[in-house]
């Protein structure tokens, strides 16, 4: 728990506030210009194909909205995306950061090598998997099915969403890894061997001492991720454009749908107050659980 | 209920040889401590034994089976770590029942087991927190109780009190030796601190450089050093050597010239030793009385008073000595002091080291822990 500071020259005064003033400002403003404006963009009518159609609109941009069903649809896809990421990155992140743990020969260039994914950008490694990964006919994923002699599967129309949860986990997955990876390093080699004195097996082991040691680097990786994957947009763009149908329309993407291709600004400002407040919700919830994962 | 024997156990860490060959008898309900300067190889003997490590070659049998090819947690052993290695996610009483729980013991039982351990441990009040709400010295406890709960064979401790401060660990060191003493158990102790040898140990092993330099009971160790390392190890301050000329042998000792030309007979076999022997005489701080007409002399350079004694360390023409003598003493810094010895106390190193035996067996050197203590009727509780 935080304790209350003791009084010091530096606690309190006018001063310290004159100091903290500029940068507080500055975050404030940074935050509430455009917070306001795309609220009151959202209560407006304001439609760039037709100019004539102008003035305060109420929550008529909102009520237009949450009638639409595809908002609904974007909201499922949102949330499948990101639970599905979820799962694959902290799952798969736990067993590589165990796996590589472990001594191998090549350990520091393996290490690299996981990790790089990464690094490359969100559009390119989108472009890779669409035309060099999972393209039918010209796809690494497709001549390993004719090797097998299969039917290549046509992912973006046939499994638009799995298609894009594999994308987007393949990039986060060296971050989940990374955080994890740096966990276990700090886990007591002692505690280990104590574990095997009282007799457990390495699968007990896992369970009992390296799981429970990972936690808040879990749940920090939670956070950071869903924080990002709530906005996936790029990789959806580049692929499947949203398609078929609504079939990968997330929130950000509905967003981009109604203010760039249907140039309906009042409606998109809506959407974009509809997610500022499911990221919300999801942050305080977020926040409130690795608040209490790091307290204890 | 176990002993333990160790033959030519060697350890091999690539080329570096860290345990050299090994022998070594625990009797059943010893208490042993291996004890030397850190990086002698006593923590990878004990982790050998504990089968943390496997050891290069040799044998390892806990009552004449064969244990080198078994898993730590088959060996019936519990280890109590330096950092305690306590599991911070989990209560006190989980701590001390992990070990049940991977045994499928059913949770009654299991209860009940981890609270009779709790109960000689006076912790049963803090079963229900965790390691990081406990301080140094319940933690310690924890990790004990850990040990006890799993009822084992032997007991090996890995430096335990190393992280405690000195008050603790003086009040640790005597709840272990009534532990050991509760439990009957057979126990295996490493540190680098020789007063916790001395004062728990019915048997020492001396380790240096992964070999083993002298086994035996405490006063043993103090009386009759089988070389200059163990000598120079055991005892606090270290002894004092200095070079001396050998004079000649008889069946009542050796004498030797000291620094400064006095002579003096030590009572020690003196046997192959010969004028050409370069020899070095070992006298402990607390073995030097100060004495108008001793026979040695040299000039105060510091003056520790401690108040029930006080150590001078004075120069000489061949070093440094250091002497305990009375709290009272009213010497100052500068000061020139003539000082000597009862001849029993000397003990002679030949130039390899090794210690020329001692005519005169002390009275106390048999003795270990156990027999310290004089016996008690029926109040064993």
């Amino acid at each position: 728990m935080n304790k209350p500071r003791t009084a010091g020259r530096t606690v309190g005064g006018l001063r310290p506030l004159a100091l903290q003033g500029p940068a507080v400002t500055l975050l404030f403003l940074w935050m509430i210009v455009p917070l306001a404006m795309t609220i009151w963009f959202s209560l407006q009518r304001y439609n760039l194909l037709m100019p004539g159609m102008t003035g305060f609109a109420g929550l008529e941009n909102y009520q237009y909205l949450f009638t639409d069903p595809a908002l609904w649809t974007a909201m499922l896809n949102t949330l499948l995306l990101v639970g599905w990421v979820l799962v694959i990155t902290v799952v798969g992140g736990t067993l590589l950061a165990v796996l590589f743990q472990q001594e191998f020969f090549g350990r520091g260039i393996a290490r690299v090598l996981v990790i790089s994914p990464f690094f490359v950008m969100p559009t390119v490694s989108a472009l890779v998997w669409k035309n060099l990964m999972m393209h039918p006919a010209n796809g690494v994923l497709a001549w390993v099915a004719s090797l097998f002699g299969a039917e290549p599967v046509d992912w973006f129309s046939s499994l638009p969403m799995t298609s894009i949860v594999i994308i987007v986990a393949w990039q986060w997955l060296p971050f989940a890894l990374l955080i994890l990876l740096t966990a276990m390093q700090s886990l007591d080699e002692d505690q280990v061997e104590a574990a095997r004195m009282d007799g457990a097996g390495p699968l007990s082991v896992f369970f009992f001492i390296t799981l429970p040691h990972l936690k808040r680097a879990i749940s920090v990786v939670i956070m950071i991720e869903m924080i990002f994957l709530l906005t996936v947009f790029a990789e959806i763009f580049v692929t499947t454009s949203g398609g078929p149908g609504l079939a990968t329309t997330n929130l950000a993407y509905l967003i981009y749908i109604r203010a760039l291709l249907d140039f309906d600004v009042g409606m998109a400002s809506a959407g974009g107050v509809v997610a500022i407040v499911l990221a919300n919700i999801v942050a305080i919830f977020l926040v409130r659980m690795v608040a209490k994962n790091l307290e204890d | 209920m176990a002993t333990l024997q160790l033959k030519n156990i060697v350890k091999q860490f690539g080329d570096i040889q860290v345990i050299k060959g090994v022998d070594l008898d625990v009797n059943d309900k010893e208490f042993v401590v291996f004890v030397g300067p850190s990086g002698c190889g006593k923590s990878t003997l004990l982790r050998i034994i504990a089968g943390l490590e496997n050891a290069t070659s040799g044998d390892i049998t806990i009552d004449g089976r064969r244990i080198n090819d078994i898993g730590p947690a088959e060996r019936g052993l519990a280890m109590v770590f330096q950092s305690y290695a306590l599991y911070p996610h989990m209560t006190v009483e989980d701590n001390m029942g992990f070990s049940l729980r991977l045994a499928r013991v059913p949770k009654a039982e299991r209860r009940d087991k981890v609270m009779a351990a709790a109960r000689v441990l006076q912790l049963e009040e803090l079963l229900e927190r965790k390691p990081k709400a406990l301080s140094g010295g319940q933690r310690q406890r924890v990790a004990i109780g850990r040990a006890i709960v799993r009822n084992p064979s032997v007991f090996l401790f890995d430096e335990p009190l190393s992280n405690l401060d000195a008050a603790l660990r003086v009040q640790m060191r005597i709840e272990l030796a009534r532990l050991h003493d509760e439990l009957n158990a057979t126990m295996i102790y490493v540190t680098h601190d020789q007063i916790e040898a001395m004062t728990m140990a019915d048997k020492i092993v001396v380790l240096q450089k992964g070999e083993v330099e002298q086994v035996g009971s405490p006063m043993e160790l103090y009386h009759h050093p089988r070389n200059r390392f163990v000598a120079g190890f055991i005892g606090s301050p270290t002894m004092n050597f200095l070079p001396v000329e050998f004079q000649d042998s008889t069946h009542e000792g050796v004498q030797v010239t000291l620094p400064g030309g006095k002579t003096c007979r030590v009572p020690v076999d003196g046997t192959g030793v010969s004028v050409a022997t370069s020899l070095e005489l070992g006298i402990r701080p607390e073995h030097l009385n100060l004495q108008e007409d001793g026979p040695l002399s040299g000039r105060i350079q510091v003056i520790e008073r401690l108040g029930g004694a006080t150590s001078l360390y004075v120069q000489m023409d061949t070093g440094m000595v250091t002497v305990i003598a009375d709290g009272d003493v009213a010497h100052k810094v500068g000061d020139v002091v003539r000082f000597g010895f009862e001849p029993v106390r000397g003990h002679l190193f030949r130039d390899d080291g090794l210690a020329l035996t001692s005519l005169h067996q002390h009275p106390l050197t048999g003795i270990d822990r156990q027999s310290n203590r004089a016996p008690v009727e029926g109040s064993h509780s």
